[in-house]
């Protein structure tokens, strides 16, 4: 099982750290990331496995919402069968 | 695997084009609740409805979250009370319509559609004592929803039950006139009523659905103007594919969200609605996508030719979005739930009569349109058997939810809140229909409709 984690927000020092510092601890692998900088503004998209998290998928869309939230970024992490279903036949 | 295109286009849609999965109903029969005693009817009415339902909104959330995308509304249809009520020996179902108030309370749905009736060939007693009870139902419920199916392209239209829904229509708003008669927001006359529609006001459980099911209705009028927007200008053959192919990942959203909603409340997935519901929202509007499509305001010439483009167009999309298609299917026009609709008929560019001819190529009706408090009861049939005839002989649903605001007149504004929005009071043609309404009586089913 798959998410995609999409990170949004005004660049600044540690985005990328804090939020990898998180999935470790959740035992979340991250399969994929990429990222730019536009105009100063961060943008990051991660694919990461959530077959074995240690805490619920609910809670690590909660926690990692909360995460952007002291950073003041938006985080969203969100299944990628939405993605899969709308963008592959 | 999914590139960062795609992920930025779906979370735009999704935050910026108001995209979002409308509505899941739940479609609960209550074929099996039937007693003499009406007490004993409607606690087991409610026993089943709030055991079957416990989870459905809390799983409505769970997904909302899981996939990022919102579920605006949980809903329930139950099926037709005329129906279920049956074997009871009321003389009234207003209590009926209370049980099924306190059941959507209970279980945190905000509207429940299915104190129905379908009388398209005749009444039965059953029915009578429904059609009887809907002004009152209506007045002293909240989340309760109503709707009577009249004609159909197989048994023609119950002039009778044409005339009586003037009368009840009338009814229903002077029992509400204290709430802009609000009671009329919550009633649908139908020709050719559809069973597993998810959409308020008209949801009902059909007889031949199953004992529970799950039906999800998309909608996505931001995300089909957002993509016009991007193509401005270009000819007929690429406005049409830009429809289809939102309307495709539009679909496929719902479809992904119904199939786990099943999958999680352990009940069969029945279909999906592909319809674009506008909803008050700037933004979120049908007739901004006919602006974008070139013209001035709704109404305009061209509007039918736009909304048969735009109605067609959703399906083919949407078709092969889904393994089941059902409900509706295509664009709503409800002049109250869409801002830039409103805006039209203030500016005196929608009429009445243009509503109609539009009712022709899309797949609904006169929808949540306000006529003047004055109106009579013979009028408001007039209109509705115009619309039935429109359904009857198209072999489409047509559907009438007019609200005769007592104590306005045109022009002035009726405010029915939330998601309903408000509407100003439209002009209606002031000539008489009475003595032809009068006659009583069934139309007879149209030659076209002898396909066996």
């Amino acid at each position: 099982m798959k998410g995609i984690i999409t990170v949004l927000g005004k660049d600044q020092v540690g985005i990328i750290a804090k939020v990898c510092t998180y999935l470790a601890e959740q035992n979340v692998n991250i399969l994929d990331i990429s990222q730019t900088i536009v105009q100063d503004y961060f943008n990051m998209m991660m694919i990461v496995d959530i077959s074995n998290p240690a805490k619920a998928f609910e809670n690590l869309i909660t926690d990692l919402h909360d995460l952007g939230l002291t950073i003041g970024v938006e985080i969203k992490l969100q299944h990628e069968d939405i993605f899969n279903s709308m963008h592959r036949i | 695997m999914i590139s960062k295109f795609e992920v930025q286009e779906t979370n735009t849609m999704i935050s910026e084009m108001k995209l979002d999965v409308r509505t899941i109903t739940m479609g609960i029969s209550l074929m099996d609740c039937g007693h003499p005693d009406l007490k004993t009817f409607n606690q087991k009415v409610y026993d089943k409805i709030t055991r079957l339902a416990e989870h459905l909104v809390k799983t409505g959330e769970d997904l909302e979250r899981q996939f990022g995308i919102p579920i605006i509304n949980k809903r329930i249809s139950v099926t037709p009370i005329a129906i279920a009520a049956g074997p009871t020996e009321a003389t009234s179902y207003v209590s009926v319509a209370e049980t099924l108030d306190r059941a959507a309370r209970e279980v945190g749905v905000n509207f429940l559609g299915g104190f129905s009736a379908l009388v398209q060939k005749g009444y039965t007693n059953s029915d009578r004592i429904l059609i009887d009870s809907i002004p009152e139902a209506l007045a002293v419920t909240e989340r309760v929803c109503s709707s009577v199916n009249i004609g159909s392209s197989r048994s023609g239209i119950n002039m009778d039950a044409v005339k009586k829904m003037g009368e009840i229509i009338r009814q229903t708003a002077e029992l509400t006139a204290d709430r802009d008669s609000l009671g009329c927001s919550k009633l649908v006359v139908f020709c050719n009523a559809v069973e597993d529609n998810p959409f308020m006001a008209g949801a009902f459980h059909g007889p031949g659905e199953p004992e529970c099911e799950i039906n999800v209705g998309v909608s996505g009028p931001g995300v089909v103007k957002r993509a016009l927007e991007d193509v401005k200008d270009v000819d007929f053959e690429t406005l049409c594919e830009t429809i289809k192919r939102t309307a495709f990942k539009v679909t496929r959203a719902g479809q992904l969200v119904a199939q786990e909603a099943a999958k999680r409340l352990g009940v069969p997935f029945g279909s999906i609605d592909l319809s674009l519901a506008p909803t008050p929202a700037v933004g979120d509007s049908i007739a901004e996508i006919f602006r974008v499509m070139g013209l001035e305001e709704a109404g305009a010439p061209g509007t039918t030719a736009a909304l048969a483009i735009l109605n067609d167009n959703v399906k083919k999309g949407g078709v092969m979005a889904s393994s089941y298609v059902g409900g509706l299917s295509g664009a709503f026009i409800p002049v109250s739930e869409d801002q830039a609709m409103i805006e039209a008929v203030q500016r005196g560019a929608l009429t009445l009569e243009k509503l109609e001819a539009m009712t022709c190529v899309c797949s609904v009706g006169l929808d949540m349109v306000a006529i003047p408090g004055d109106t009579s009861a013979s009028t408001i049939a007039g209109i509705i058997a115009d619309e039935a005839a429109i359904g009857m002989v198209n072999n489409k649903t047509t559907a009438v939810r007019l609200i005769p605001v007592i104590g306005k007149g045109v022009g002035e504004i009726a405010e029915f809140g939330g998601l309903l929005g408000y509407a100003p009071v439209m002009p209606v043609n002031r000539f008489d229909c009475a003595p032809f309404i009068n006659r009583g009586g069934r139309v007879p089913a149209p030659i076209h409709s002898f396909k066996n």
